[in-house]
């Protein structure tokens, strides 16, 4: 056997034996948002307890397994049993779990699913934890992870992201071993034929972009990873890279191969801190075991990676602005042409893809192109990463195929649609637009989601409900961009600013009807002008809102009312008196004691009514929030007051 | 290989950018960012042109387009003229003060402006200055912050301890927004607080020339000067006095 290959093996071994111990594993998400909701004080207890007790467990640091509203997660697994999936574990719910460790019965609490069998999707290999079957949930049949399919995500939550080992165990590094033997034309048309396009945002075919790197004349050439996710609300990155970062070294490791590159670079941004010593940890492990660094397993190709932290200027996420911010320079874009692909990093022909992109190299190559077509839409294959957040009751990160429509994401998974109607999702962050609820249906594909007026995006997904103005929105979004703008261009520079003044003046009730023409017409000219992707695409939530709420600015502007209820001054709350309960929970929430009471509910004695004092209202939202009958209603200003009797 | 500029066939060279071309051929397309001994910067987005046609139109600076075979370019299209516009609305809101700019909204048929005023009613940041800079090796000024926020000055807002007094700034500003003067035997320039002492001349002791200017471009151009230390004025009746001295000499008997 090849040196290389015994090397592969032998981590397999001991990485099977890790994830499959003969003892109790336990593991708790420690991600950056596991650790925010204070799974490092989860994890420090059962280290502590476990010791007390005198339990011989196997305690693991994993990534997040994407339900970040159930974090704390803590799995457990013990020999011959499922696995077993605990949400939201506190002090009390650990010490319940080691009770179980200790020879008695492990908590139904909290239990969000148990796992029967791991699928090992780079192998198509299936390892069964237990043939018998149990009652409760299961955690593949649970509305979060039934639409899912993890191929770029699916070591996250499931290994230690500082054990190379545990990461061979699941098929790691083997495709880089597999490429090494190809040669590096077969490694960029089996990227060309799978379909695979960038997952930063753009959309841009892959193995296109490969090829033309490689073509450059030039022996001197660079892959970058852009790790600079700056979009308000989006993880997906983040999340890759602190729970399975090899998996990113190995898609770069082959990319550099396949381009000719000798040299790999991952931009960071600093607000990362954990991403980067994951990827520094596995740098040094997978130089260690001869994956990276010199004569890469026995084969003469030499390649390194280098981790660069960005500092904190959206802009740079810009493949151009990248580049100068990496040579030292202000982090602004230049015009294309010419292409990193031409003249990227140092003069150097660069080809740069974003996390999930690398992420998702290493399953092509090992289950081929082939395998990657069968997954998504007639332009959009595999899969892609969503980060949920906004009105919906279960944040996270969920990976599905492409094609899955809009409404299995946002409603099945993150379980939107509570009391209130959604009203639109926001896709693509502030370079994207709000598609509406009526449109729930389309499937998520790059064509489709351009189609509407948004943009597929890096997969921030923001839900909103009726309680959202839309003008608000858009108001939110622009004021990012101005503020992330790098100013180099006017178009971008005062084209953002000057719309932020219009949006400012309809969200005030100061504008004029003419105010909405010039909007678009601005927005029009700062898309189609502007330098570089960030100006291009900032008009996005102005003219998508524009599209499908029209009517909501014409309210602001022709009838001085936020119909949402959201634009400070042009709208009053009020108590729907048919609707209301009288149980007093809007009085209760009052931080300014304007809700009060009126009178009694006639033939009830408990009951009381209320109304809103306009005086004293301060338009803070509690009671519309608090009610649970939808009584708190949101009229114009110059509306009729619905009368107490 | 030739390219197509508004229906017109022009032949071009490799290298040559679209702008270039339209500037040889005699067809107008306005530029603020522009100077001719800078690389292109893109920034002031004026010199927009419609590559394509149809649906697959795109809009480029054409200060930064290089020719290729068979490029078809529209400079004057509806499309262009209506970003135009919307772009020179933005310039007449940052500097309505400056004429060049209303020299180009009037040449662009752009009346009144319609945006809210935001600047110094000057400046448009189109980077000439801070390009020139380093072009001449000072590079005593740059741009910080970002966004709104973003202004030329030398570093940490300071006064500009690179510069050099040489003016190259204030010369090739096309709003006319950086103003030097001289008093008292100093260069000042207002915007980031030059202040460069002048040297005075060895012979009639007026000031007369930036005192580090020369001692740079021996260093960087290699350039030597004679008597240096004397004003122009100077050196030209010293150069005056000496050749009619030759002269008395030759013809003496």
């Amino acid at each position: 056997m090849n040196s290389a290959e015994a090397v592969l093996e032998s981590l397999q071994r001991q990485g099977l034996s890790s994830l499959y111990p003969d003892r109790i594993r336990i593991t708790v998400g420690r991600a950056t948002c596991g650790l925010a909701a204070g799974a490092d004080a989860v994890y420090q207890y059962i280290r502590e307890e476990a010791d007390r007790r005198r339990l011989d467990l196997q305690i693991v640091s994993t990534g997040c397994l994407g339900w970040c509203q159930q974090e704390p997660l803590v799995t457990v697994q013990a020999p011959g049993r499922p696995r077993l999936v605990y949400g939201r574990v506190d002090q009390a719910l650990t010490g319940e779990i080691l009770d179980g460790a200790g020879g008695g019965s492990f908590p139904e609490s909290r239990l969000i699913g148990k796992i029967y069998a791991d699928e090992v999707l780079l192998t198509g290999q299936r390892i069964f934890l237990t043939g018998e079957p149990e009652s409760g949930p299961v955690l593949d049949q649970t509305s979060f992870y039934a639409p899912q399919l993890k191929v770029v995500t699916r070591n996250c939550g499931y290994i230690d992201p500082g054990s190379i080992a545990e990461y061979a165990a699941r098929g790691g590094y083997r495709a880089l071993w597999k490429a090494l033997q190809a040669q590096p034309e077969q490694i960029i048309d089996e990227i060309t034929a799978s379909g695979l396009r960038g997952r930063g945002g753009g959309g841009y075919p892959t193995g296109r972009k490969w090829q033309a790197t490689r073509r450059q004349p030039g022996d001197v050439k660079y892959v970058i990873c852009n790790a600079d996710e700056g979009d308000p609300g989006a993880y997906m990155d983040r999340s890759v890279l602190e729970g399975d970062p090899h998996t990113v070294l190995e898609g770069m490791i082959i990319g550099g191969y396949a381009i000719g590159a000798r040299s790999g670079i991952i931009y960071v941004r600093s607000e990362y801190p954990l991403a980067v010593v994951r990827l520094q940890e596995a740098i040094g492990e997978a130089n260690r075991v001869g994956a990276l660094g010199k004569n890469i397993f026995g084969s003469g190709f030499d390649f390194q990676i280098e981790v660069v932290k960005g500092q904190g200027a959206f802009v740079c996420g810009e493949e151009t602005a990248m580049i100068a911010a990496i040579e030292g320079k202000a982090g602004e874009p230049h015009p294309r042409p010419p292409y990193p692909s031409e003249a990227g990093l140092w003069g150097k022909p660069t080809c740069i893809n974003n996390v999930e992109t690398w992420a998702n190299v290493p399953p092509i190559i090992m289950r081929g192109s082939g395998w990657f077509t069968g997954i998504g839409t007639e332009s959009s294959k595999g899969t892609k990463v969503f980060a949920l957040v906004g009105e919906i009751s279960n944040n996270g990160l969920v990976e599905v195929p492409m094609g899955t429509t809009l409404r299995q994401v946002v409603v099945d998974a993150a379980g939107g649609a509570g009391r209130f109607a959604l009203k639109a999702v926001q896709t693509g962050g502030p370079s994207g637009g709000c598609i509406p609820a009526g449109m729930f249906d389309l499937p998520v594909d790059y064509e489709a989601l351009t189609g509407a007026g948004s943009i597929m995006g890096s997969g921030g997904m923001v839900v909103m409900d009726e309680r959202t103005c839309m003008v608000d929105v858009a108001r939110f979004f622009l004021s990012f961009t101005r503020d992330e703008s790098c100013g180099k261009c006017m178009a971008c520079r005062e084209g953002t600013w000057q719309m932020l003044q219009i949006l400012d003046r309809i969200a005030e009730g100061r504008a004029v009807m003419e105010d909405l023409e010039l909007l678009e017409r601005l927005a029009l000219a700062v898309r189609d002008a502007s330098l570089c992707g960030l100006g291009q695409t900032a008009p996005s939530p102005v003219l998508s809102t524009l599209r499908y709420f029209r009517d909501e600015y014409e309210a602001h502007i022709r009838d001085g009312f936020c119909p949402a209820g959201v634009c400070k001054g042009l709208f009053r709350l009020v108590i729907d008196q048919e609707a209301c309960t009288g149980c007093g929970r809007c009085a209760r929430v009052c931080q300014a004691e304007a809700v009060s009471v009126i009178g009694d509910v006639a033939g009830q004695e408990t009951a009381k009514k209320y109304l809103v004092d306009q005086e004293r209202c301060v338009q803070c939202r509690s009671c519309l929030d608090a009610c649970a009958h939808r009584a708190v209603r949101v009229i114009p200003r110059g509306g009729a007051v619905v009368d107490a009797d | 290989m030739q390219i197509d500029i508004n229906g017109r066939t022009i032949p071009v060279q490799a290298g040559q950018t679209v702008l270039d071309v339209a500037r040889e051929e005699g067809i107008w397309i306005p530029t603020l960012c522009h100077h001719q001994g800078l690389e292109a910067y893109g920034a002031c987005r004026l010199c927009l042109v419609e590559t394509g046609s149809g649906d697959r139109g795109r809009i480029v600076a054409s200060c930064a387009l290089h020719v290729s075979d068979g490029l078809m370019v529209g400079t004057d299209s509806p499309r262009v003229r209506e970003i135009r516009e919307m772009i020179m609305q933005l310039h007449l809101a940052v500097a309505p003060d400056a004429p060049r700019v209303r020299e180009l909204a009037q040449q662009l048929g752009v009346g009144q402006p319609v945006l809210a005023r935001h600047g110094d009613g000057q400046c448009t940041l189109c980077g000439i200055c801070v390009r020139v800079c380093r072009q001449v090796g000072a590079n005593a000024i740059g741009f910080a912050f970002r966004g709104s926020r973003r202004q030329v000055t030398a570093p940490f807002g300071a006064r500009a301890a690179g510069c050099l007094g040489c003016r190259a700034c204030e010369e090739s500003c096309p709003t006319g927004a950086i103003v030097f003067s001289e008093s008292g035997g100093r260069l000042f320039g207002e915007h980031w607080q030059s202040d460069v002492p002048l040297s005075r001349c060895a012979v009639c002791g007026r000031a007369f020339a930036p005192q580090p200017l020369p001692g740079h471009l021996q260093q960087r151009y290699g350039l030597e000067f004679q008597q240096a230390d004397r004003c122009p004025e100077c050196r030209r009746q010293q150069a005056a006095a000496s050749l009619t001295a030759q002269a008395r000499y030759n013809l003496s008997p």
